[in-house]
């Protein structure tokens, strides 16, 4: 073999070894979130973590129960995901099919900045200025609300949304569109019963790529909801979710205690709920690639 | 001229899409107003007080040593993946799983890449909470970024360039660096630049790898604990929540934070748009 093949082979190699570090990491993932979580098993027993109340610092009995943190995940998702659709949908019919093009190349990649804004400065911002309108505008005692985090994460929805969804609208055939107008029907009946329709597997994938990021962030959440640990499915009440929980406990929570591995468990049931939800948000917009 | 049923609809939409981008700029604008008058040299280069007062000095240094330590591991890895990827692998089982595990990857919530630097870099190899940890873990989270935007920059390379220099009879690997890498660096700059703003402005994975609120000394080795600006706003604007003391500190630090996060993206485009008059295939 000359040098050049060993080095041709060897570059190779090297290469698909890089590659292959996202399996590895994965697999990691998944190895050190179980390893720390796996004692908790042997004691106090995986059945804590079913039941509604979360008081591991409790001294008369420490309650792990997740549910209080899940309904919490969940209402503050359900309600981000309500609003972020009408401005997410809207938004990206009117970019791909309204607009002029000047004004889509303008508003395309503002949008887009808009994902870019780091998740704490809009906890900031919800915390400074949000929160007190959503005390006054409700008559509310706080403005620490499941809603307030719901506002917050549903921005940050909203250009997942856009960006998927506008790409599905203009991906819609010429001929689709040529052939309703053909046959008498004017714009908007063309948009909203002919070319939504058709982008319509794209749009329910942007929808659930967007929910997977509300679900798994972390700072916008923690710094509004107003944490308190309990079942409630109202938008006005304070909530605590999962990743709020592991953000505020881990750090002051000793090594090796129950209470922390089981805040491990909490990020296992996440890593595990967006990994479903993406998975399914990545099929669906496969398929409708395909098509 | 369309009916009025179907101007009253155009508008409608044309409303909606701009509350939008009204309150997208409410948020930035308030942000920027509330946050100039703060600015300053001093701001910029003392170090902050136990009361939440004071400058950022500490948190800036802090963000561009965790920065520089994502990119020096994340890029090399991210970009010999997407070359390998685009250039190399074929379908097959071993492609499939790397496939699965990057849109995996790119799924997992910042918090869990946070347990995960916790559990492997901080306590299992004992790198302590450091900026060593938290690098290590910021480039695991924005790996698949890099990864993603820097296929289609080589995918983006016209295969006859690849031919021509095959048929000269060039190596497989002296085409991807002579013929094509040049072309795509750009595009998977791009890419690098967006991951890296990402990087800069997390929270929760520097909350449980690096973090340290008030440090009145720069991290000296990479074994250190660290300030960083994410960190710092987030402490400032929740333990001090009510003090109008804090508050210019507050809009200060936010301000800093989104313009090098915004300033990094605004820099990707860019780079992205100078490089797409250039390159005309």
């Amino acid at each position: 073999m000359s040098f050049r093949q060993i080095q041709e082979r060897s570059v190779k190699y090297v290469l698909a070894g890089a590659a292959s570090t996202s399996i590895v990491i994965v697999a990691l993932i998944f190895l050190f979130l179980f390893r720390e979580a796996l004692p908790f098993a042997k004691d106090p027993g995986l059945g804590a973590l079913v039941g509604s109340r979360w008081m591991p610092k409790s001294f008369q009995g420490a309650g792990y129960g997740l549910l209080p943190l899940i309904t919490g995940s969940a209402l503050v998702t359900v309600l981000a995901t309500l609003i972020a659709i009408p401005f997410g949908v809207c938004g990206a019919v009117y970019i791909a099919e309204v607009a002029g093009p000047r004004e889509r190349e303008i508003l395309k990649p503002f949008i887009e900045l808009v994902a870019a804004i780091p998740s704490v400065v809009l906890g900031f911002f919800g915390l400074i200025v949000l929160a007190p309108i959503i005390k006054s505008a409700f008559g509310l005692m706080s403005g620490m609300t499941a809603l307030t985090g719901a506002v917050l994460l549903a921005l940050m929805a909203v250009p997942t949304i856009i960006s998927i969804s506008e790409d599905a609208i203009r991906s819609v055939p010429r001929a689709y569109k040529e052939a309703s107008l053909a046959l008498g029907a004017n714009r908007i009946q063309t948009i909203f019963k002919v070319v939504v329709p058709a982008a319509m597997s794209g749009i329910i994938a942007s929808i659930m790529l967007g929910m997977g990021r509300v679900v798994g962030e972390t700072m916008a959440v923690i710094m509004v909801t107003g944490n308190a640990a309990k079942v409630t499915l109202s938008p006005f009440e304070p909530v605590r979710t999962m990743t709020a929980t592991i953000a505020a406990e881990m750090g002051e929570v000793p090594f090796g205690t129950a209470h922390y591995r089981a805040l491990f468990w909490i990020g296992i049931a996440l890593l595990i709920a967006t990994f479903f939800i993406n998975l399914v948000a990545l099929r669906v917009l496969k398929s409708y690639r395909r098509a | 001229m369309g009916t009025l049923k179907e101007r009253a609809a155009f508008i409608g939409l044309r409303i909606i899409t701009y509350v939008l981008v009204s309150i997208v700029g409410y948020i930035i604008l308030d942000i920027v107003v509330r946050g100039a008058g703060v600015i300053s040299w001093s701001f910029l280069t003392t170090y902050p007080n136990p009361d939440g007062t004071g400058g950022i000095f500490p948190a800036i240094v802090g963000t561009f040593y965790l920065v520089m330590g994502t990119i020096l591991v994340a890029l090399p890895l991210g970009m010999a993946s997407a070359v390998y990827l685009t250039e190399y692998a074929k379908q097959g089982l071993l492609t499939n799983q790397i496939r699965l595990a990057i849109v995996t990857l790119a799924g997992v919530p910042s918090i869990v890449f946070g347990l995960f630097g916790l559990g492997l870099f901080v306590l299992f190899l004992d790198f302590g909470t450091s900026v060593l940890a938290g690098s290590l873990t910021l480039a695991c989270m924005i790996l698949p970024t890099i990864i993603v935007s820097s296929e289609e920059a080589l995918r983006a390379v016209p295969q006859s360039l690849r031919e021509a220099s095959l048929a000269l009879g060039a190596t497989k690997w002296e085409t991807i660096r002579k013929s094509v890498l040049p072309y795509a660096i750009p595009g998977m700059m791009t890419g690098s630049i967006l991951g890296v703003g990402r990087a800069a402005g997390e929270t929760a994975p520097i909350l449980l790898t690096v973090a340290a609120f008030f440090l009145p000394q720069l991290p000296r080795s990479i074994f250190d604990q660290a300030m960083a600006l994410p960190y710092h706003l987030y402490v400032l604007a929740t333990q001090f929540p009510n003090a109008e003391a804090v508050r210019p500190t507050q809009y200060g630090t936010a301000l800093v934070l989104l313009l090098l996060v915004l300033g990094l993206n605004i820099g990707a485009i860019m780079v992205r748009m100078h490089f797409r008059k250039r390159n005309r295939w």
